[in-house]
């Protein structure tokens, strides 16, 4: 398709306007820079890269017109047959499949005999929790619609809940790991009271306002939670008893020789079993009524109510067991570090949570994994770009949400079928 | 006459400030027949429904259901999901309301949640895979799989229901009100948006309903060939009054009602095919 001379024109006068915004955009932002004086801070302008900035932006737009008229052809064709790379994803069978292969991975890669080892192990810890987060938050948000920005905070409650009583009473984590989800979940009913009759874009709020208060009462609360300092020394989880210590614990047990990687592969193996445990639970409860009860919630309050379902209790039961999930993962998290500060717990990694769900797909347990694996590992090789990784984070996050703005796995499976059951009876 | 009766409205008010949207109403229902509630747009039909179904507390005046094994209950004082519960009042919608994103047999199952939650001990019993939730599950399904049948969608049965056409849609609304198996099924303009072979369709669902069920079945309706078709009794409001009530052969003669409806009022704004119906003399 060949642009006619008023389309040109057009496209150039686009583009210059383009080039303003740009510049207005660069003026404070590029075209100052900061330097060291003698007492203050002096100031520089900058007025050659903003005009790089302005330049880089007014060709780009001019080849995007380009590349667009270009391609018009084959837009159209796509139209009419829409490429969906991860369509595949989208039947069960292959969801299966690729699950079992995620789970084949896990198991076997704390053995892979590799130079960094320990590096893969720690960043594989890192995901899982991760994961655990982000099912744990489907319940809420992709199950039950409920928009939740404070999911943190039940994950602060857990940890702190297992460093206070295991430093109070001497208990190990295996004993408070109960503890902390029970102690999240019944954070999370408290929560669920006030906004029980909020939806949306006010309920995103108060919750955000709940995970900050939280946040801010571990730091001023000091003679209980040592505030800014944390807490540290949160005793290490044991096996079947026995402490993974250099003498008397479970390598003496078993007669082989200690190593510090066996702790961190048993860590390892333990948030694995967490996050599967979670899986399990999340789907089980997907097909009880309590999980259609979510469900229908998310899709129609009112109809709800008119059935005779109470949205009171579906809903404090979704955020219960979703801030559980929650507490279990941050006592997990507590006894990883061994220490915890309230800095471990502030609205960012709210957001990422929330951030891997939606860009799962909502109420998709295999997305969660891919935006995970896709959110940890940008940030680990992100490292190299240094200050510009939330860039690219935020230019991969747009291109996510204009190539598949359902998330990556949009399909749901329904919960129940009517053909299986055809067949069995 | 008030042995047979299964809902008793009376004296009931329903005041937005200044605005009087159901003003001093009376009439019954009885099980095994269907009360039509007829008016002109804006009479508050739809208000009434909302203080029946608990969405709305009515200002005044009592809503007494006569349930053949709770005995008395005043749905008034009930709160909203309660009187889909306890009372087994169900209603569906004017815009219908289904649960878009969840197959067709999920939104019928949804509907027996209470059933399904007692069975499975708030879901524990489901969460260890107990043989008392499986069966209880197995029932619900063969339910839903009942209604589906009579309501000839099965072959839909595992489709997202928002996927439906629009009278499919309105018969899955009915289905899924049945499955919480209610003693008094309030109907908010079932036949808005059908066709008329749909509406002939839903005059036949609608009579068996009633006949096989034995249920009570409130329907606010402005399509007159399904008022007219089906209805024992009609109930006719205007301004939030009742100013006639009757067989559908009384409330055609009516003066009253011929008078708010053809409009000797200037206000009032009537779909003309809707004054054709009711003036016409002839049954259909």
């Amino acid at each position: 398709m060949e642009p006619s001379s008023p389309g040109i024109a057009r496209h150039v006068k686009e583009a210059l306007l383009w080039a303003l915004l740009a510049f207005v955009l660069a003026l404070p932002l590029i075209g100052v820079e900061t330097f060291p004086a003698v007492t203050t801070l002096g100031l520089r302008p900058r007025f050659g890269a903003v005009a790089i900035v302005v330049a880089v932006v007014f060709v780009a737009r001019l080849l995007l017109v380009g590349l667009t008229a270009l391609r018009k052809r084959r837009i159209a064709t796509l139209i009419e047959k829409p490429v969906r790379p991860l369509a595949g994803l989208a039947s069960p069978r292959v969801a299966r499949i690729v699950g079992l292969l995620f789970l084949a991975v896990a198991i076997v890669l704390p053995f892979l005999p590799l130079d960094n080892r320990r590096y893969l192990i720690d960043t594989a810890t890192v995901l899982l929790i991760y994961v655990m987060l982000g099912w744990g938050l489907n319940v809420v948000v992709g199950l039950a619609g409920l928009l939740d920005l404070g999911y943190v905070a039940f994950y602060a409650v857990g940890a702190y809940c297992y460093a206070l009583v295991a430093q109070a009473f001497g208990l190990g984590f295996w004993e408070c790991l109960p503890l902390s989800g029970a102690l999240a979940a019944l954070f999370g009913v408290l929560l669920g009271f006030p906004v029980l009759r909020l939806r949306g874009d006010y309920l995103a709020i108060v919750t955000l306002g709940f995970g900050e208060i939280i946040r801010i009462i571990l730091v001023n609360w000091a003679s209980l939670t040592g505030g800014p300092n944390g807490i540290s020394g949160i005793p290490r989880p044991s096996f079947f008893g026995l402490p993974l210590t250099p003498t008397g614990g479970f390598a003496d047990f078993f007669g082989i020789a200690y190593s510090p990687d066996q702790r961190v592969i048993y860590l390892y193996f333990v948030i694995l079993a967490l996050a599967l445990g979670t899986n399990l639970l999340v789907r089980r409860l997907r097909r009880l009524p309590i999980g259609r009860a979510w469900e229908a919630l998310r899709e129609d309050e009112i109809a709800c109510r008119s059935l005779g379902i109470n949205p009171t209790l579906v809903k404090l039961s979704a955020f219960g067991t979703g801030a559980m999930l929650g507490g279990f993962a941050g006592a997990f998290f507590a006894t990883r570090a061994s220490f915890i500060s309230p800095e471990s717990f502030t609205f960012s990694e709210s957001a990422s949570i929330l951030a891997i769900v939606v860009l799962g797909g909502m109420g998709s347990q295999l997305g969660v994994v891919l935006a995970a694996s896709f959110l940890v590992l940008l940030g680990e090789l992100g490292r190299e770009f240094a200050q510009y990784r939330m860039v690219v984070f935020g230019a991969c996050m747009i291109l996510i949400m204009i190539w598949r703005p359902q998330g990556l796995i949009a399909h749901r499976e329904p919960s129940v079928r009517l053909k299986a059951d055809a067949a069995q009876s | 006459m008030s042995e047979a009766a299964l809902l008793e409205v009376e004296d009931l008010s329903m005041r937005f400030g200044g605005l009087v949207a159901v003003d001093g109403l009376s009439f019954t229902a009885r099980a095994g027949e269907i009360t039509a509630l007829i008016g002109p747009n804006g009479a508050g039909k739809t208000t009434l429904f909302n203080c029946l179904t608990g969405f709305y507390r009515a200002t005044s005046g009592r809503l007494l259901l006569h349930h053949p094994t709770r005995g008395d209950l005043r749905l008034e004082r009930m709160e909203g999901f309660r009187v889909a519960a306890e009372a087994g009042v169900v209603r569906t919608f004017q815009n219908v309301r289904l649960f878009p994103r969840m197959t067709v047999l999920e939104n019928l199952i949804v509907a027996q949640h209470r059933a399904l939650m007692r069975a499975s001990a708030f879901s524990l019993a489901g969460l260890f895979g107990l043989e008392r939730y499986r069966k209880a599950e197995a029932a619900a399904v063969a339910r839903a799989r009942d209604w589906l049948e009579r309501l000839q969608l099965l072959d839909r049965a595992d489709h997202e229901a928002g996927t439906l056409p629009y009278g499919a849609q309105r018969r899955v609304e009915i289905g899924r009100a049945m499955c919480a198996r209610p003693i008094l099924l309030c109907l908010d303009e079932p036949a808005a948006g059908l066709n008329p072979r749909e509406s002939a369709n839903l005059n036949q669902l609608l009579a068996e309903i009633r006949d096989r069920e034995g249920i009570g079945i409130l329907l606010i309706e402005h399509d007159m060939s399904v008022v007219m078709g089906v209805s024992d009794r009609i109930v006719v409001l205007d301004h939030g009054k009742r100013i006639a009530m009757g067989s559908p052969e009384e409330v055609r003669r009516d003066p009253a009602v011929i008078r708010a409806y053809l409009g000797e009022e200037e206000d009032e704004d009537l779909p003309p095919e809707v004054a054709a119906d009711l003036g016409r003399d002839g049954h259909p």
